[in-house]
C-alpha cells in the first residue's frame, strides 16, 4: 500500500425538496419541529424514492445522491460519468462543501480546492491584477502564494499586456483564459473539476488538459474529474465511478467504467433537432421536418459504430428526383466528407407530403474528437437547394479498441483511420 | 488492516457531514481566509466609485447633502431644535453613525441573498462576507467622521458652543456595538430570508422607520417624558453617548450603555448560531 487514501465517502446522502420551494415551507417545517420535538424520525426523510427523473413519484421530496461510498487514493485522477441528472453536480456541491449531505460524511486529507466555475468573483471593474488576487483568495490561497505565482499566471492566460486593465475590457477568450490561469495554479493537495474546460478555444482548452495532466501526474495531487466528454475522461482519468439515477453504478478503471456504462446506455434517438417554425418553411417545395441521432448516450457514438440518422423530409408539392445530402465536418470546419443519396444509386422517392428515412453511415473511420452534419435535400445534385440545415446535429466520436489490439488510437492522430496492413517482406 | 485505518481516522483534515456544535466560531477557518477577508473590503471601497472623477470624495458629500436636507426639512420647516447645537454639526453627527448602522445592516440582510451565485460555486466561510461588511462600514464612517471633526473644530473654536469631554473616549466602544449589533441582526435576518423572502420586502422599509425611533434627527430630550421607551432602543444610549462626548449635549447613562451592551452580545450570539446552522444547506433553499 503505497498511497493513501485522501477521500472517504461514506453512504453519502442529499434529499432536495421538489417542486417550487417557498410554498408551505413553513407548514412543513412546523410538522418537522413536532415529529422531532417527540423524539420521532423527520416525517419528510422517509419517503425516500430513487431519483428518476422520468417517472412521477409521489413524493414531494427525493433523493439527489442515496448511499454513495467509494474511496480516492492520493494521486489517483478519479473521473465522474453520468447522465444528466444522475447526480454528479451534487456529489460535487457536497464535495466542495457548497451544501451540506442529509447522511453520510466525507473524510479528506488534504486541502481541497473545487473549480466549479472559472472566474467566481471576478468583479468587472478591477483589474487583471486585483482579479487575480480577488479569485485566489476566494479558492483559498494566500497572498504570499499568489504573489510567487502571479508571474506564472499572467503568462499561462497570455494577458502580460492587460494585467492593469478594468476586466470588463477584455475579450471574452482573455477572460476565460485568466480565470483558468488561476485555478491552474491553486497548490491544493485535492482538485475537483467540473466541466469548466468546455470553455475556449481549442487550443486553449488543449494547454487546459496537458495542464491538468501535469498537476495530476507530475506533483502527485488529487484530481476529481466530471465531465460529459467521455474522450477527455479517457485520457485523463485512470480510475473512474458511474452514476446512475442518484445510485454509485460501478467503480474501476477507466475504461471498464466507460464500457460498462455505454452498453447500457446503448439505444435511444438522444440527440435531437427539432424542426422549425411554419414561417421559416413557408414557401419551400422541401423541408426537413425532424432529425434525430441514434446514439448511446448524449450525443457521443463509439469508433466502430453506424451514425444512425432518422430523417423526416416534408415535401409539398409532387416532385421527382429529389435527393439528400449529408455532410460531415470536423471542429475546425474542415469538410470530411459529402455524399449524395443517388452517389449510392438510391431513388429514395419521395412523395407529397411526410416522409420517414434513415441514414446510415456504415462504420465510419473517424477517430476520435467532434464532429457536426449537416443535412441537404435537393434536386439534381445541387441544380436545386430546397432546404439545407448546416451543423444540425454535431457529435463526438469516442475511442474504442477497433483494431483489436487492446490499444486504442488515444493521442492526436488526425481525423481518420484506414485498416491498415504492416508487413515485414523479408521475414 | 484495520490497525492501520484505525490509525487513519486520526489524521483526517475535513470531516463533512459533521453535525456542528450549536455555536462554534470556527476562528480557525476565519484566519486561514483572512487574505480574502481583506480582498472584499479593498473590494468594497475600491470598486464603489472606479469611473466617478470625484472618487472617495463622495464618501464625504452624501452626509454633507443629508443633513443639509434635514436641516432644511426638521429645523427649518418643522422647527424641531437641536439643543442648541449648530443644525449641521448635530445632523451631521446623528446622519454618519446612522448611514453606518443601516448601511451595515442593509448588506448583511442580504448576504445569503445577494452572495448565492458565490456562494453557489466555492466554499469559504460564509461568515467573511458579513464581517467584511462591517470593516468596509468602518472605514467609509472613519472617513466621514474626520468631516465631523473638522466641523467640530470650526464649531468649538469659532463658536465655542460645543463641550467635548472624556466621554469621547468611549468612541471605539460605541463603533463596536454598532457594528456588531447590526452584523447580528443581519445575519439573523439573512437566515431567515433563504427560505422566507417576504422579509427582504420589509428590511429596507423596516429600518427607515426604525430611524425615527432613534434619536438621529432629534435630541432624546425633546421626549423627556417618553425617555424609557426610547431608551428601550438600544440604538438610543449609543447615539445619546456619541453626542454627550463630543457636542456636550446628550445623556450618558451607564445602565443603559450596559443594556445595549447586553443586547448586542445576545443577537451576536444568537444570530452566528442560525447562521452556522443556515449557512450549510442554504443553497437548496434560496
Amino acid at each position: 500500500m503505497s498511497s493513501s487514501i485522501a477521500i472517504k465517502v461514506e453512504n453519502l446522502s442529499k434529499m432536495y425538496r421538489l417542486g417550487q420551494v417557498g410554498t408551505g415551507t413553513l407548514s412543513h417545517d412546523l410538522k418537522r419541529w413536532w415529529a422531532l420535538t417527540r423524539g420521532k424520525e423527520d416525517p419528510y426523510l422517509k419517503i425516500g424514492q430513487v431519483n428518476k427523473r422520468s417517472e412521477k413519484g409521489d413524493s414531494q421530496y427525493t433523493w439527489a445522491l442515496k448511499d454513495i461510498s467509494f474511496q480516492v487514493n492520493q494521486g489517483d485522477v478519479l473521473g465522474i460519468v453520468g447522465s444528466n441528472g444522475a447526480g454528479k453536480s451534487t456529489l460535487l456541491k457536497l464535495l466542495s462543501r457548497v451544501t451540506s449531505p442529509t447522511e453520510g460524511r466525507v473524510k479528506v486529507k488534504g486541502r481541497i480546492a473545487s473549480l466549479l466555475e472559472v472566474g467566481t468573483g471576478f468583479h468587472p471593474e478591477m483589474t487583471g491584477r486585483e482579479n487575480i488576487y480577488m479569485n485566489g483568495a476566494i479558492l483559498g490561497m494566500s497572498r504570499h502564494e499568489i504573489k510567487r505565482k502571479f508571474d506564472d499566471i499572467v503568462e499561462f492566460a497570455g494577458i502580460a499586456k492587460y494585467t492593469e486593465t478594468p476586466v470588463k475590457r477584455y475579450s471574452s477568450g482573455m477572460y476565460v483564459r485568466l480565470a483558468f490561469a488561476v485555478a491552474a495554479h491553486l497548490e491544493s493537495e485535492i482538485l475537483i473539476v467540473d466541466e469548466v474546460l468546455a470553455v475556449g478555444d481549442m487550443e486553449f482548452q488543449k494547454k487546459c488538459l496537458s495542464k491538468m495532466n501535469d498537476i495530476s501526474h507530475n506533483d502527485g495531487r488529487t484530481v476529481l474529474f466530471v465531465s460529459h466528454n467521455l474522450p477527455s475522461v479517457q485520457a485523463l482519468c485512470n480510475r473512474a465511478i458511474s452514476l446512475e439515477f442518484g445510485q454509485k453504478r460501478m467503480e474501476g478503471d477507466t475504461a471498464d467504467v466507460i464500457a460498462d456504462y455505454l452498453k447500457k446506455n446503448k439505444g435511444g434517438d438522444a440527440v435531437k433537432w427539432n424542426g422549425r417554425s411554419e414561417a421559416e418553411v413557408a414557401g419551400k417545395l422541401a423541408y426537413f421536418s425532424d432529425i434525430s441521432l441514434h446514439s448511446q448516450f448524449d450525443n457521443n457514438i463509439q469508433m466502430g459504430d453506424d451514425i444512425v440518422l432518422n430523417i423526416g423530409v416534408t415535401l409539398t408539392d409532387d416532385i421527382q428526383g429529389v435527393m439528400l445530402r449529408i455532410m460531415l465536418h470536423d471542429s475546425n470546419e474542415q469538410l470530411i466528407t459529402s455524399l449524395f443519396s443517388l452517389d449510392f444509386g438510391t431513388d429514395l422517392k419521395l412523395k407529397k407530403g411526410y416522409n420517414s428515412t434513415r441514414i446510415t453511415v456504415k462504420k465510419p473511420n473517424l477517430l476520435p474528437g467532434d464532429y457536426k452534419i449537416s443535412l441537404s435535400v435537393l434536386y439534381n445534385y445541387g441544380s436545386q437547394v430546397y432546404d439545407t440545415i448546416n451543423d444540425c446535429i454535431t457529435f463526438t466520436m469516442l475511442v474504442a479498441d477497433v483494431t483489436g489490439t487492446g490499444v486504442p488510437f488515444l493521442s492526436d492522430r488526425g481525423k481518420m483511420w484506414f485498416d491498415t496492413e504492416f508487413v515485414n517482406l523479408n521475414a | 488492516m484495520t490497525e492501520r485505518s484505525a490509525a487513519e481516522e486520526q489524521k483526517w483534515d475535513l470531516i463533512i457531514g459533521e453535525q456542528g456544535k450549536f455555536f462554534s466560531l470556527n476562528l480557525r477557518d476565519i484566519w486561514r481566509f483572512r487574505d480574502l477577508l481583506v480582498m472584499f473590503v479593498k473590494r468594497d471601497i475600491v470598486t464603489v466609485y472606479k469611473q466617478t472623477i470625484l472618487g472617495p470624495i463622495w464618501f464625504v458629500i452624501q452626509p454633507i447633502f443629508t443633513s443639509l436636507t434635514y436641516m432644511i426639512i426638521f429645523t427649518r420647516m418643522a422647527k424641531i431644535g437641536t439643543d442648541e447645537i449648530s443644525p449641521i454639526l448635530f445632523y451631521l453627527a446623528g446622519v454618519t453613525m446612522w448611514n453606518y448602522f443601516s448601511e451595515t445592516l442593509n448588506v448583511t440582510s442580504k448576504t445569503f441573498i445577494e452572495n448565492a451565485s458565490i456562494f453557489g460555486k466555492v466554499y469559504f466561510p460564509r461568515v467573511i462576507i458579513p464581517l467584511s461588511k462591517i470593516i468596509s462600514g468602518l472605514i467609509k464612517y472613519l472617513i466621514q467622521f474626520a468631516l465631523f471633526l473638522i466641523v467640530l473644530a470650526y464649531n468649538f473654536i469659532v463658536k465655542g458652543n460645543v463641550h467635548p469631554n472624556a466621554a469621547v473616549l468611549l468612541l471605539p466602544v460605541l463603533l463596536l456595538l454598532m457594528a456588531f449589533m447590526s452584523f447580528g441582526i443581519g445575519l439573523i435576518i439573512t437566515s431567515m430570508t433563504t427560505k422566507y423572502r417576504d422579509l427582504t420586502f420589509l428590511i429596507t422599509f423596516g429600518i427607515s422607520l426604525f430611524m425615527y425611533l432613534t434619536p438621529v434627527i432629534y435630541p432624546a430630550s425633546k421626549f423627556a417624558n417618553y425617555r424609557y421607551i426610547l431608551n428601550l432602543n438600544p440604538l438610543t444610549s449609543i447615539f445619546e453617548t456619541f453626542k454627550y462626548g463630543f457636542l456636550g449635549k446628550g445623556e450618558f447613562n451607564i445602565m443603559w450603555l450596559g443594556y445595549t451592551a447586553l443586547f448586542t452580545l445576545v443577537v451576536t450570539v444568537y444570530g452566528m448560531a442560525v447562521f452556522n446552522k443556515i449557512e450549510k444547506k442554504f443553497i437548496d433553499t434560496v
